[in-house]
């Protein structure tokens, strides 16, 4: 068993531990800002609340589509026991970045954005597992560069923390899936 | 068009911005394989020939801003009197919410002008090539 396989296993353990404690918020997710009230009650009337509440929800919006992109991938057959361990315990990581940033933009007096009825994936060209993971790795890629733009924009520390801190975690799903396909996890010192 | 050999790399170049990019088969320019890899840092939000959290960019070139039909643009950038070309593009990327204030596009800009160049030297060839030719016909002004 070479190092990746084993890897792959011992994260498919995980994801099924992490399917049994449930669809709720984490701890930590809801640590994230659960000491900020006063963010949350001086900047309801803010001006610049409204921009956040649109880079929350443009974040929200690319969230629920990763949710449904990797039902895409859970679904098509083509990924194999561990890779959909793998899968899944990604998508749920999106869907508690989705839970996160719809009760933020909820207190901060927005709308959020809900998922769209449909999405355009490009099914037609997933044809083997390799293709699933290297779409599931350009996403996250992209995912990482969407909330490094957002980041410096946003008008607040705490949310920019919270922010952050999803940045780093869809960031560790591009390099495992990069891993996993056999490139270098890591290829640079920096984002972008 | 700056030659076959660009075609034949963007031929290989996949799905999503950032999704299924494969080696190229040809030999770019230094600055389109640049803006390239650039282009993958859109890959949450925006590929070529699918509307997804952002607009399309197939026959983005000549387009009026927030006409793609059917596409749900915030109303700032609906009535932004902006068509996009080499110009407007590099002022919007450097700063959106500077150029359209009100625009979901909610990012902070590319910064570097070399960065933006290299980018827009791919776009204004990725744009109106494979994958786009089939959808661009008709399906957007």
């Amino acid at each position: 068993m070479t190092i990746r396989e084993k890897w792959i296993l011992e994260a498919g353990a995980l994801s099924r531990r992490t399917l049994l404690r449930g669809g709720t918020l984490s701890a930590a997710a809801i640590g994230l800002l659960a000491g900020a009230p006063a963010l949350f009650a001086s900047r309801r009337a803010d001006a610049s609340a409204e921009q956040d509440v649109r880079i929350l929800n443009t974040a929200l919006a690319a969230e629920h589509e990763a949710v449904a992109a990797y039902q895409v991938g859970a679904e098509s057959g083509l990924l194999k026991k561990d890779a959909l361990d793998l899968a899944v315990q990604f998508q749920g990581q999106h869907k508690e970045h989705v839970e996160l940033l719809t009760s933020t933009v909820r207190k901060l007096g927005g709308s959020p954005a809900g998922e769209k009825a449909s999405y355009q994936f490009p099914v037609e060209k997933l044809k083997t597992q390799e293709d699933v993971l290297r779409f599931a790795a350009g996403l996250e890629k992209g995912a990482v560069s969407a909330y490094l733009g957002a980041i410096p924009i946003l008008g607040s520390g705490d949310l920019a923390k919270a922010a952050a801190s999803i940045l780093g975690d869809e960031a560790m799903h591009w390099a495992v899936l990069r891993y996993v396909l056999g490139e270098n996890p890591v290829p640079h010192a920096f984002v972008s | 068009m700056r030659g076959s050999a660009a075609l034949l790399f963007l031929a290989s170049t996949g799905l999503f911005a950032g999704g299924l990019v494969g080696a190229g088969a040809g030999s770019p320019s230094p600055e389109i394989a640049a803006g390239r890899e650039i282009y993958e840092r859109c890959g949450a939000c925006h590929s070529l020939e699918r509307d997804r959290v952002g607009p399309r960019h197939c026959s983005l070139f000549g387009r009026r801003a927030g006409s793609v039909p059917g596409f749900a643009y915030s109303e700032a950038m609906r009535n932004s009197d902006i068509v996009w070309n080499r110009q407007t593009l590099d002022a919007f990327l450097a700063d959106p919410l500077g150029t359209v204030p009100g625009t979901f596009m909610t990012y902070a800009g590319i910064q570097d002008p070399k960065q933006r160049a290299d980018l827009l030297a791919f776009l204004e060839i990725a744009t109106r090539s494979e994958p786009c030719e089939p959808l661009s016909t008709g399906s957007a002004p």
